[in-house]
């Protein structure tokens, strides 16, 4: 079961700092050489900002206040202080660059190292935790909540850099004069405190905005794609009315938002500005009783002003800090997860075609049994249709004997070995499977069928051929080697399934399980498929068909109803059974109407 | 034949237009920004003169409190310092109101435009929303609105207020000393352009960026959705090379596109310490000629402080306001699309009952595209059930589009129970001529809603009477939850069989004396496929029935066939006939026999 994922509003702030501190903690065990980098860059923007400020004031005292004021200073004094600003700035900017870049790489790298996590789980984890998680989530862990999750990190090294600084700073300043750092002591944790507050407060708000924001798109994303609907039905005033509202609802949380903003913004921006004011009246004083020079005041006026952004910051940090906690929350909850691959024993097959064997095999999912006490054997090379309605059961059979889904009870065996005794090459050498869902890789043809197997050009052609792909596939402008998918051509849906055929027959299997696989190809060339299959392979075919014409190609007919088997025979022998006289007429009403 | 590219026409929004042609035509359509733009001005003056206040009292203090002739003056330092509070608190509470004022405006604004642009969408023909364009129609009412929003939260604010704050910047700088002034100007000129180059570069770097996440998506969904074949042939490991090689490549590019951001802070402060270098040194050699004082030499280094970050900021804001900028034209266009189906004032109220329906020369093409449909001239009588079939891309399901005037013919008419249907009046229209589309769209409510939107004002009593009516009691009983069943987005929680049942029910509640039926294409499963098909049977009774026929099934049913090729109206005729004389349908017959009965 995978741990459950806390909401943002429901921890508290001490479990969301214990968070938080993990995640810092596993992004600097991640990544720790870009991490030190960008902390030693902080430092010294820190230190150089300060320095730039100092620099100010010992330029005021020994170049502006004697240049203007007295008798004149030495062209080499105002060089000496142009060379110490544009130095000490270099410094700042060095700082600030390999800070910033290696906080990126730091942040960008931790990403990589969790999305790879992710997928090493989603190619190891068993099929059952891939059918209880929609591909949707499965796909925003890797995507949104790596990048929420991350978040976090850029704002902590800058918070952790503007602790050195206003350390920094506190020193520099009460060197200049205990008072001045007084004044900084008392203005700047107030407007820390202030920023926190006002981060707080407007939390809530902003993502209640957040979420109207997503409740309009989704309005409109609805309408439109219904257009045809909401014409027929002429809804399309309704519509506007429905959007209107949500719209509205909209502006009312930004209006809220803003009213916060209002209130603090106007506020943050003044108390520093107040600060500075203070620090003027005091330092005049100051300055008359010889307390402090000229220059100094001005040193700690640019402090002042140098303190005021960053302690923003610290605000934004700890905004994230939630939402990101919770992020990584969900993409854990794919981590934690501790499923055992299903292993394979270290059994071989016998030489030959083989059988299929179900003894009194149960199986579910998540405690729902689908299949109960089902019994059956397929011989080598018979060809056997497995029928029941939707839903019972019929694409579990091909999961367990594929070893994608373990039995809760009972043995499923290929060619007398149970299937989860049987090494796993030899397990998917010797069967294969093609579903009606077919999934083909944004990849060429041939390696859509070949699937890195050691399968030549050749046997892959002659694979396309008994799918009866072949025609098509050569018709294409690269053949065998033509792009599918996203980038390339796009097959029909029979098409791809008869790829997906090729690719099972590409392998040479001893035993072919065809659910539904042959669903979307037309009738006529389905039946040629099938017939070219039984002659000129010698497999064991299982065939799970909603046709009747497929149907009746088997030479023998299990059929399953709630979950068990009901039946086993020809499909004249079973007619006589009800249940299955009544499916049979149902898919011969729809073969008549398609 | 073409359509030409006529004025308006959706896809001529690629067009570069000038910022000011936006602007222009933007306030046309709002006029309630004129009053936003004085707010925010008005704004801009209270944020300027606030950071102005510090620098002007330094100059102050330091000349004529401290340093000045008279030594120190403790009442003239502490009054400047009062007044500077007062000034400060003012300026906060100012900005307050106007910023508030500001926000109402701009939010209000946008939800008229918002409405405006989607209410103009709906009022379009069916022809302007072609399935590809979906996306992009939906796009112009949120993402196009919400980067207008953006904008006006930040980027607007921006110009507004950082050209007003250079502006009074350098008036309070040429006051103390032109020669500096220009010098300063000078300096930091070069640093807008060098921004704005920086932010094309990175424009670009996070265009790759996106494309390569992409790329890891598109890998990690085939590593997902794959998953059974990827373990059934047991082809992990060049899954996990491709995953891995995708992963790389996306944090070099990440990593890479963050280097300009990086680079921004250095290029800023080379400016700021060009600047500062440039005041003290031209400053302290010229200033005794100029007359300049040291505390109007300090003010200046601050002052020029402060002139860097409205050019900076101006400089980030420049790419956010294209991309407003841009926004914003394309809602304007749409704007702009005529609506073409336009409904009559005083329209003709059609009788109750089956009604006859009558094509004259109609011809149909798409904005851009060919003709879809040609001179198609049919009759069927009041009461028929009538097929019309032709392969995929004949105009069949055009034709039925315009039966119910979801778009109207580009030539000819269409008449029913003998009326232009342009003519009809629009609720009429709704009440006598219904269609059921094929896909069985259904709103993300409850099942009994969906089928109440029928008929407006439908009793729960009626909704249950329409599935009995239909023989589809037992299938709702069937459903734990029955009416009240949620369907999910776009029904999704039914299957595709029963989004359609649900579809016939809420026909059968609006009882309208013509059908028009696009049948589904794609299977339904066999239990269904009854359910449905006796529906569908009860559904068209008393009542002229037109089927857009995939199946021929329904065409050897009908009262007469039409044929449909190319967007000609080819054969019509009874089924028998057409099986006899041996044309079109007969091909389409025969293969469809072929390939559904041969097999057996």
């Amino acid at each position: 079961m995978p741990p459950t994922v806390p909401d943002a509003d429901e921890l508290t702030t001490r479990e969301v700092f214990r968070r938080g501190a993990r995640l810092i903690g596993r992004s600097l065990r991640a990544m720790p050489g870009s991490h030190a980098i960008a902390l030693t860059g902080a430092v010294v923007f820190a230190v150089a900002a300060v320095a730039l400020a100092r620099v100010l004031g010992w330029v005021t005292d020994e170049v502006i206040v004697p240049g203007l004021d007295g008798d004149g200073v030495p062209a080499d004094r105002v060089w000496a202080g142009i060379g110490l600003i544009v130095a000490v700035a270099a410094f700042r900017g060095g700082g600030a660059v390999a800070r910033r870049y290696y906080l990126a790489r730091a942040r960008y790298g931790t990403e990589l190292v969790w999305r790879r996590q992710l997928f090493e789980q989603y190619l190891r984890l068993p099929m059952a935790f891939h059918q209880s998680r929609p591909t949707g989530q499965l796909l925003a862990h890797a995507d949104s909540d790596v990048t929420v999750a991350s978040l976090v990190l850029m704002p902590f090294a800058f918070a952790a850099a503007t602790v050195v600084l206003v350390i920094v700073a506190l020193m520099s300043l009460l060197l200049i004069h205990p008072l001045m750092a007084l004044v900084a002591a008392v203005l700047f944790p107030a407007l820390a405190a202030i920023n926190h507050f006002y981060t707080r407060l407007v939390h809530g708000p902003a993502a209640e905005a957040q979420h109207a924001v997503g409740r309009v798109s989704s309005i409109a994303h609805e309408s439109f794609d219904g257009v045809l609907v909401v014409k027929a039905l002429g809804r399309e005033q309704e519509e506007v009315d429905r959007l209107r509202a949500a719209a509205s609802d909209l502006r009312n949380h930004r209006v809220r938002v803003g009213r916060l903003r209002a209130l603090f913004e106007p506020a943050i921006d003044a108390l520093p500005n107040l600060g500075i004011v203070g620090l003027l009246a005091l330092g005049a004083w100051l300055v008359n009783r010889d307390a402090i020079s000229v220059g100094e005041l001005v040193g700690a006026m640019a402090l002042f002003s140098l303190l005021a952004l960053p302690m923003r910051i610290v605000g934004f940090f700890l905004e994230e800090m939630p939402r990101s906690v919770v992020a990584l929350a969900r993409v854990d909850s794919v981590l934690d997860v501790d499923a055992p691959e299903i292993a394979g024993g270290e059994r071989r097959l016998p030489e030959g075609p083989a059988g299929v064997g179900f003894d009194g095999v149960s199986a579910g999912y998540e405690g729902a049994a689908v299949l109960r006490d089902v019994t059956f054997s397929v011989e080598p090379g018979e060809a056997v249709a497995i029928v029941g309605a939707t839903g019972v059961g019929k694409s579990t059979v091909a999961r367990l004997l594929a070893a994608l889904h373990p039995p809760d009870r009972g043995t499923v065996a290929i060619g007398g070995v149970p299937v989860q005794d049987l090494r796993v090459e030899e397990r998917t050498g010797a069967l294969a499977l093609a579903f009606q869902e077919t999934f083909l890789f944004a990849d060429t043809i041939v390696e859509n069928v070949t699937l890195g197997r050691e399968v030549s050009d050749d046997e892959a052609r002659e694979a396309l051929r008994l799918a009866g792909a072949l025609e098509f596939v050569d018709a294409l402008p690269h053949g065998m080697h033509t792009v599918v998918g996203e980038r390339g051509i796009t097959l029909s849906g029979g098409q791809r399934q008869r790829v997906a055929l090729a690719r099972a027959l590409a392998g040479r299997p001893r035993v072919l399980f065809l659910d539904d696989a042959t669903a979307a190809v037309d009738p006529v060339v389905e039946a040629r498929i099938l017939d070219n299959l039984r002659r000129e392979l010698h497999l064991t075919l299982l065939v799970v068909a909603h046709r009747l014409s497929t149907i009746r190609l088997a030479d023998r007919i299990v059929f399953l109803a709630d979950g068990r088997v009901a039946g086993v025979g020809t499909h004249d022998e079973l007619t006589r059974l009800p249940a299955y006289a009544a499916l049979a007429t149902a898919y011969e009403l729809e073969e008549r109407a398609a | 034949m073409t359509a030409p590219d006529r004025p308006g026409s959706l896809h001529a929004e690629g067009r570069e237009v000038g910022a000011l042609t936006v602007l222009r035509r933007g306030l046309e359509t709002s006029p309630e920004l004129r009053v936003g733009f004085l707010v925010t001005a008005l704004m801009a003056l209270c944020v300027a003169i606030g950071r102005l206040v510090i620098p002007v009292l330094i100059q102050l203090i330091l000349d004529h409190g401290v340093r000045g002739d008279e030594g120190y003056r403790p009442g003239f330092v502490y009054t400047a310092c009062l007044i500077a509070v007062g000034i400060i608190s003012v300026v906060a509470v100012l900005s307050r109101a106007t910023y508030l004022r500001l926000v109402q405006v701009a939010e209000t604004t946008l939800l008229e435009l918002r409405q405006r642009a989607f209410a103009h969408i709906h009022r379009l023909s069916l022809a302007d929303h072609v399935e590809s364009r979906t996306g992009v129609l939906t796009a112009r009412v949120t993402s196009d609105v919400e980067t207008l929003a953006q904008f006006a939260q930040w980027g607007a604010i921006a110009w507004v207020v950082n050209s007003v704050v250079i502006v009074t910047t350098l008036g309070v700088m040429l006051f103390y000393n032109w020669v500096l002034t220009l010098a300063t100007v000078l300096v930091y000129a070069p640093l807008i352009p060098v921004l704005a180059w920086l932010q094309r570069r990175q424009f670009r770097a996070y265009e790759q960026v996106r494309s390569r996440v992409a790329d890891t998506m598109g890998a990690a969904s085939e590593a997902v959705q794959g998953a059974g074949v990827i373990r059934a042939y047991g082809y992990r490991a060049p899954v996990e090379e491709r995953l891995e090689r995708a992963n790389q490549a996306q944090y070099e590019s990440q990593s890479w596109a963050f280097r300009f951001f990086a680079l921004l802070a250095p290029i800023t402060d080379g400016f700021s310490a060009a600047a500062l270098s440039v005041v003290v040194g031209v400053g302290v050699w010229w200033g005794p000629e100029l007359g300049l004082s040291s505390g109007e030499l300090v003010a200046f280094l601050f002052l020029a402080t402060i002139l860097l970050n409205p050019i900076a900021e101006i400089g980030e804001v420049l790419d956010q306001t294209q991309t407003a900028l841009a926004g914003w034209w394309k809602i304007l266009q749409v704007l702009d699309v005529p609506v073409e189906v336009e409904e009559p004032d005083d329209g003709v109220v059609l009788p109750p009952g089956p009604l006859a329906v009558d094509c004259q020369g109609v011809g149909f093409a798409y904005r851009e595209g060919g003709l879809v449909l040609g001179d198609v001239d049919l009759h069927i009588p009041a009461g028929a059930a009538v097929a019309v079939v032709g392969e995929t891309g004949s105009g069949k399901t055009t034709l039925a589009k315009l039966m119910a005037r979801l778009a109207d013919p580009t030539s000819g008419r269409i008449l029913v129970g003998g009326v232009d249907l342009r003519r009809v009046d629009p609720r009429s229209r709704r009440a006598a001529l219904r269609m059921v589309p094929q896909d069985g769209f259904l709103f993300d409510t409850t099942l009994g809603t969906n089928v109440g939107y029928g008929r407006a004002g439908a009793t729960i009593a009626e909704v249950e009477a329409a599935f009995a009516e239909l023989g589809l009691s037992d299938w709702l009983a069937s459903l734990p939850r029955g009416l009240d069943t949620p369907v999910g987005e776009r029904g999704e929680n039914l299957s595709v069989g029963e989004r359609q049942l649900v579809a016939l029910a809420r026909a059968q509640l609006a009882d309208p004396g013509v059908l028009i039926l696009d049948e589904a294409t794609s299977a339904v499963d066999a239990e269904t496929e009854v359910a449905l098909s006796a529906a569908l049977s009860h559904l068209a009774e008393g009542r002229t029935t037109i089927s857009i026929a995939h199946r021929l099934s329904t065409a050897e049913r009908a009262d007469l066939v039409f044929v449909l090729d190319g967007g000609r109206l080819v054969e019509q005729g009874t089924h028998a006939e057409l099986v006899a004389a041996g044309g079109r349908y007969a091909e389409l017959y025969e293969s469809w026999v072929g390939n559904t009965r041969a097999a057996r």
